[in-house]
């Protein structure tokens, strides 16, 4: 089984476009442009004011570095639906050594009970040759009832603790740069049209910044490199594509499949530290809420590819600092992005695929633009669903148009190659 | 079991002893896969193993690679012996391996493929590169190190696999049915360049079936049967005949041609068929058309990859976006689902069995359902017939002597052979009008393949319209009635098989003199 | 030939019972490690059940045998449906829903709620399968998305029709009419759910339909080999569909006995989570109906008889969904550990048959 475009869809068209420099500051210059718009046409400040996105990156981080985790064992062939189990053995380690030792021992916690869920995952799939989501379910199962029974023990009794959550635990340290942040701040107050937005942006990012936050940011930039341009990252990748051929040519793939699962693990536990030491200042029962397999989506959504992942992760925060922060009002501002999203995408269908699924894009762009209108908020309760139905969508749109490690899902065992 | 063993006495060439197998075994639950094995391979020498499928000629050559461990026997490079736990220990000790299935992911670029698990030797940058085009250059095999794999064909890819093995520096090269998915003539320019690797001094072992081409270039034969070693002779003075006694105890099955029982009688009619690449590029079948009439057998010749699998699959209704025009036996089947085809009388047997034949965990009286499952004797209205089924199954496993203990053995156990015989009893039953055959005896035993050849003659005789794809020429040229050579999804020439050679088919399959090097 | 029949029944058998074993070493060790009186936990939960806890076990078996069977149909062919959970919940509540409006009286408003119940549940599994055929997204992924979906859409629909319960915060659809509930049936002193029976034949009709039809064959071979099934003339994609639609309809049953057999209304504190359970439970069944159902008795009764452990012992009950999460995943290896060995017997035994054919045809030859 695998988690992504199956073989009874339309063959993905070969697409040889590779992200490079310009085109990225390009899509940043864009995506500005038409936030800038949305925001004076909707009169919605808080679509992108500094909070905002600074709410954005603290809701990204957690499903970005769970989509890491996604990253590094699919790209070794091995499919990691278990991403949410392993973050809430993150959210109890953070809790648990958070609170017990300090913060920084909750982050090394959160790595090595999210890397324990890995090992076991590995163990499974690779050397029992289970079923890799079979596993996945499995081990989130476990972990869900291995999170409740363990916080009931070590945080029933604790003065703030309880059967379902920690007492507060000690800060990260964070970094504001005060020299930048205030007159950002005077820049982005002045509703200039796309200069204030790009002001709050780089407000965002000098003020109040976490750490770990940091950390994760340079995680991204550490898989690429370790995974793209050093001779790991080829046997690990290589063992994704064609385990056959790289054990053909000895590289040990049982090895590469355990080590990129374990880190995936670690990575996934790391997201739910993130979630209790940053996001919260506390372990609280379901604190993950899913973002493990939205994680999975923005990773596909990225095409298995570190750049595309953040890119992902950054959509699904947004959406679901939206519905937080501004609840209904914020939300429906967002629908008329949706509706013009669907209406150019109609566009693109009619000149790529066929008429039927530009018309199905643009008859369900008209229908969002009509609720727009008609409409003055979405519902709290609906509101709630944004991410979700974000990854829904994003991925009913660009599945098609991906390509997962060819062996991705699929079970090797010792011995089969030639 | 009667054995004329003669090993160890390597009557020709002019090295020393670089490989020393001595006893090799090795066991899998069920079979002996090898036993007893004794072979010496000498430097500059290129030493054939032959044997039929099955013989244990791959298992032998993996254990020589390290990729499985042999249960008993010594292993002996240069006079050292040496317990390979994995193939970099081979490839430590200079033995290098070209698989009969490429060893290639499709996805990573050509360098990749090359510099994976040999990082050490030249980094996996420029500088390996270089080397990359610096061998390509000196062993002229034309290739760009930047190329992804999936944009290859299956010269290019062979060379690939040979090309990583040179990178590596080998100095012992092994190469497991090289020749399967070449035409003649670049079975003769390989031939070449494994002349060149031997006057350098390499020692290159050689694996086939096919005696002819083993003749021509091999200056020592092993023979392999049933998992050992029965005989090693000089290469320059053994005929095919003796090889073929010593190889299966008689002379080799051949496809022989009978007399024509062609009608005049149209059963499939293929006219103007088109099928676009859904990824965009060339199409990959243009303006096919054809007919095949009542007891004929049309064959169908090329070069792996140029539109057969498409071809089929269309004919079967596989391939919703094929155009043009079907007939089967008058009436228009092209918006035809694939079930309904397959009521109208279309047996069959599909080229990867394991693929596309079987539900391997399934037993044997499932798997004769599949593809019949609307048909007598396997069900009744809505519900499927246990007992129908099952006496029908039984029937096909005595009919076409299935080896197997029962009907509810997991098709996975049987062997490849039986198997294909299962495959092709089932789409024999219901009176097929038509049977689409791709390559029916690829990868079975002589046994099984003589019995299949005999089956689709048989029919053939009985009035049944073949369409035969297949990659070994001399089964294409031994039945069919009429040859047809498919070229990038076109139809490029049309032969007698009764005056055509194989040569001449290479030629039109791969484009005249063009290699097809550049697509 | 029955010889092979017989050691594939003795090779099932050894799975869950090694994977039981597993599971009570790993639990005892985590009790062992806490510090907690694991020989009490286990006095606890082995002790024999009362009557009450029985019919508790049963009634809770009946709900979780309906919502494996829902995502086993799913498992045949080779398709997750995690979306169980969702599906149940926005089935539950739209039956609830017509039947608190009492459209029709009696039974017939029973047949009514449990027909819309139903089609909602397959409508909205029915969306991942759209969403897979046509456009390729994994069916993992979409159903559990359209789980936090179904959370949200529920409680805004919920919003609208519901009646606030006097002096609590919980609100809830309009209570069910007395003459349209499903009555218990008398079970050691107690009632067990009447809809078990529906669930009985829902197990049957599921076996059936999976084994003895043409369409349970183009199911499972689709399931085991789609390129095969393909081109054995099955149209896998019609196949997903359907599967996916017949697998939602099964999970709208998964909240009916709550709903016609005790909670009488649709409401905030309507008990969720039954989806997660059903995968475990498939798993450690198998996907076959009787399998399921002795899966879902053993985790009603481990759930059952653990209930009381924080009062006796002051352990967290919570310790077995440890041992749930570790039956399945030891049963799963296990599964794959016996099947390897149960085809490697197969093979021995083809090769023994064969040789001992060929050393008869050298004879009289």
């Amino acid at each position: 089984m695998t988690v992504a475009t199956d073989p009874v869809a339309v063959a993905p068209a070969k697409s040889r476009f590779r992200l490079s420099w310009p085109w990225i500051l390009l899509g940043i210059a864009g995506i500005l442009v038409v936030m800038s718009l949305l925001r004076i046409v909707t009169g919605v400040d808080d679509l992108d004011s500094s909070g905002t996105i600074r709410a954005t990156l603290i809701a990204a981080v957690p499903i970005g570095l769970a989509g890491l985790g996604g990253l590094w064992s699919e790209r070794a062939g091995v499919v990691n639906i278990g991403l949410e189990g392993m973050m809430m053995l993150g959210t109890f380690g953070a809790g648990y050594f958070g609170y017990f030792y300090g913060p920084w021992q909750g982050v090394v916690g959160a790595i090595l009970l999210g890397a324990a869920g890995g090992l076991l995952h590995a163990v499974a799939t690779v050397y029992f040759g289970v079923d890799h989501i079979v596993s996945g379910v499995a081990i989130n199962i476990i972990a869900a009832g291995a999170v409740q029974y363990l916080a009931g023990m070590a945080f029933t009794g604790v003065p703030g603790g309880g059967q379902t959550q920690s007492p507060p635990i000690d800060r990260l340290p964070s970094i504001t740069i005060s020299g930048l942040s205030e007159p950002l701040g005077e820049i982005e107050r002045e509703n200039w049209f796309v200069v204030s937005d790009a002001a709050a942006v780089l407000r965002a990012l000098v003020t109040n910044m976490s750490v770990l936050t940091i950390i994760a940011l340079a995680l991204f930039v550490a898989t690429w490199w370790l995974l793209w341009r050093t001779a790991f990252g080829l046997r690990l990748r290589s063992v994704g594509e064609s385990p056959a051929a790289a054990e053909s040519l000895g590289v040990n793939v049982y090895r590469y499949k355990f080590i990129a699962v374990i880190t995936s693990g670690g990575l996934a536990g790391l997201a739910g530290g993130f979630l209790a030491l940053v996001a919260a200042n506390a372990f609280r029962d379901g604190q993950t809420g899913g973002r493990g397999y939205i994680g999975l989506a923005a990773m596909i959504f990225g095409n298995w590819r570190p750049g595309g992942l953040f890119a992902g992760s950054m959509l699904f925060g947004y959406t679901d600092t939206l519905r937080l922060r501004g609840g209904g009002e914020t939300v429906h501002a967002l629908l008329l992005l949706v509706a013009v999203f669907l209406v150019l995408l109609a566009l693109w269908q009619w000149r790529q695929h066929g008429r039927r699924s530009a018309l199905i894009a643009a008859v369900l762009g008209v229908v969002v633009a009509g609720i727009y209108m008609v409409s003055d908020q979405v519902p709290n309760e609906l509101a709630t669903m944004t991410p979700y139905l974000t990854t829904l969508l994003v991925l009913a749109v660009f599945s098609q148009n991906l390509r997962m490690p060819a062996a991705d899902g699929k079970i090797y065992r010792k011995g089969s190659a030639g | 079991m009667s054995s004329t063993t003669t090993a160890g006495t390597a009557p020709v060439g002019s090295g020393d002893v670089v490989v020393r197998l001595r006893g090799i075994g090795k066991t899998f639950p069920g079979v002996i896969a090898n036993h007893d094995i004794d072979i010496e391979v000498r430097r500059g020498t290129i030493h054939a193993i032959v044997g039929e499928n099955g013989a244990g000629k791959s298992t032998l050559m993996k254990i020589l690679y390290g990729v499985q461990k042999p249960d008993s026997g010594t292993i002996e490079i240069d006079g050292e012996q040496v317990s390979f736990s994995s193939p970099s220990d081979a490839i430590a000790h200079g033995v290098g391996m070209v698989f009969q299935h490429f060893m290639l992911a499709d996805n990573l670029t050509v360098l990749e493929n090359v510099v994976l698990g040999a990082e050490r030797l030249h980094g996996i940058g420029d500088a390996a590169r270089e080397e990359i085009r610096r061998l390509s250059a000196t062993y002229g095999l034309d290739i760009d190190p930047d190329d992804l794999v999936a944009d290859l064909g299956v010269g290019a890819r062979q060379r690939i696999e040979i090309l990583k093995v040179l990178y590596r520096g080998a100095r012992i090269i092994i190469l497991d049915e090289p020749t399967a998915v070449l035409v003649p003539q670049e079975v003769e320019e390989m031939f070449d360049n494994l002349r060149g690797l031997k006057a350098e001094g390499l020692a290159v072992i050689f694996i086939s079936h096919k005696l002819d081409e083993v003749l021509s270039v091999a200056d020592t034969v092993t023979v392999v049967r049933r998992g050992t070693t029965v005989a090693t002779l000089p290469g320059d003075s053994v005929t095919s005949r003796q090889l073929a006694e010593l190889m299966v105890g008689s002379e080799l099955p051949s496809p022989s041609t009978e007399a024509s029982t062609v009608t005049d009688v149209e059963v499939l009619e293929v006219a103007d068929l088109c099928l676009p690449d859904p990824a965009g590029g060339r199409p990959l079948l243009s303006d096919v058309s054809f007919a095949i009439h009542r007891g004929e057998i049309l064959g169908i010749a090329g070069v792996e990859g140029n539109g057969q699998a498409e071809l089929v699959e269309s004919i079967m209704g596989m391939r919703p976006a094929a155009t043009g025009r079907i007939e089967l036996n008058d009436g228009d089947i092209a918006g035809w689902s694939t079930r309904r085809r397959r009521e109208a009388g279309i047996g069959y047997i599909p080229e990867d069995r394991h693929r596309q034949g079987l539900l391997l965990d399934a037993p044997l009286w499932e798997n004769r359902i599949l593809g019949h499952q609307t048909r007598r004797p396997n069900v009744k209205g809505p519900f499927i017939d246990r007992a129908g089924a099952r006496a029908d199954t039984e029937r096909i496993v005595e009919a076409y002597d299935v080896r197997t203990p029962g009907i509810d053995t997991l098709a996975r156990a049987l062997s490849g052979g039986n198997q294909q015989k299962l495959i092709v009893g089932r789409e024999m039953s219901g009176e097929p009008s038509l049977l689409i055959a791709a390559h029916p005896t690829r990868g079975v035993d002589v046994g099984a393949q003589a019995a299949i050849w005999d089956h689709i003659k048989q029919a053939r005789r009985e009035g049944l319209a073949v369409l035969l794809i297949s990659a070994d020429l001399d089964e294409l040229i031994g039945l069919s009635d009429t040859i047809k050579v498919l070229l990038r999804g076109r139809i490029v020439g049309t032969f007698d098989p009764a005056r055509v050679t194989p040569q001449q088919l290479g030629s039109a399959m791969t484009g005249a003199t063009e290699e097809e090097t550049q697509s | 030939m029955t010889d092979s029949r017989m050691t594939r029944i003795a090779l099932a058998v050894a799975a869950p019972v090694l994977a039981l074993v597993t599971a009570f070493v790993i639990t005892s060790v985590v009790l062992i490690l806490a510090g907690d009186d694991w020989l009490g936990v286990w006095g606890q939960i082995l002790s024999w059940p009362s009557n009450r806890t029985m019919v508790n076990i049963v009634n809770s078996a009946t709900v979780y045998y309906l919502s494996a069977v829902a995502v086993a149909i799913g498992f045949r062919m080779n398709l997750f449906n995690i979306g169980v959970d969702g599906q149940y919940r926005v089935a539950s509540f739209a039956a609830a829903w017509v039947a608190g409006e009492a459209w029709l009286p009696g039974y017939l408003n029973i047949v009514l709620a449990l027909l819309a119940g139903m089609f909602v549940g397959a409508m909205w599994a029915g969306i991942a399968g759209l969403l897979r055929v046509t456009r390729g997204v994994s069916e993992v992924i979409s159903t559990i998305m359209l789980n936090a979906i179904a959370t949200a859409v529920v409680a805004y629909f919920l919003r609208k029709v519901a009646i606030r319960t006097e002096g609590s915060n919980i609100i809830s659809t309009k209570p069910i009419a007395e003459e349209s509930r499903i009555p218990g049936i008398p079970f050691l002193g107690g009632e067990i759910y009447g809809f078990v029976v529906v669930a009985v034949l829902v197990g049957v009709a599921y076996w059936v339909v999976i084994n003895r039809t043409r369409f349970g064959f183009d199911l499972r071979a689709a399931g085991q080999n789609e390129s095969a099934a393909v081109a054995s003339g099955i149209d896998v994609k019609r196949m997903i569909l359907v599967t996916m639609l017949l697998s939602g309809a099964a999970a709208g049953l998964v909240g009916m006995p709550l709903l016609f057999g005790q909670d009488y209304a649709y409401g905030s504190t309507f008990q969720s989570g039954l989806g997660f359970a059903g995968i475990a439970i498939a798993l450690l069944g198998r996907n076959h109906p009787v399998g399921i159902a002795l899966g879902a008795l053993l985790f009603a009764f481990l759930d059952q008889q653990s209930n009381p452990l924080q009062i006796l012992l002051d352990v967290s009950p919570d310790i077995v969904k440890v041992t749930q999460g570790v039956i399945v995943l030891a049963v799963v290896i296990a599964y794959e550990v016996v099947r390897r060995y149960g085809v490697r017997i197969e093979q021995r035994q083809v090769a023994a048959a064969l040789d001992a054919e060929t050393r008869e045809k050298e004879v009289s030859a």
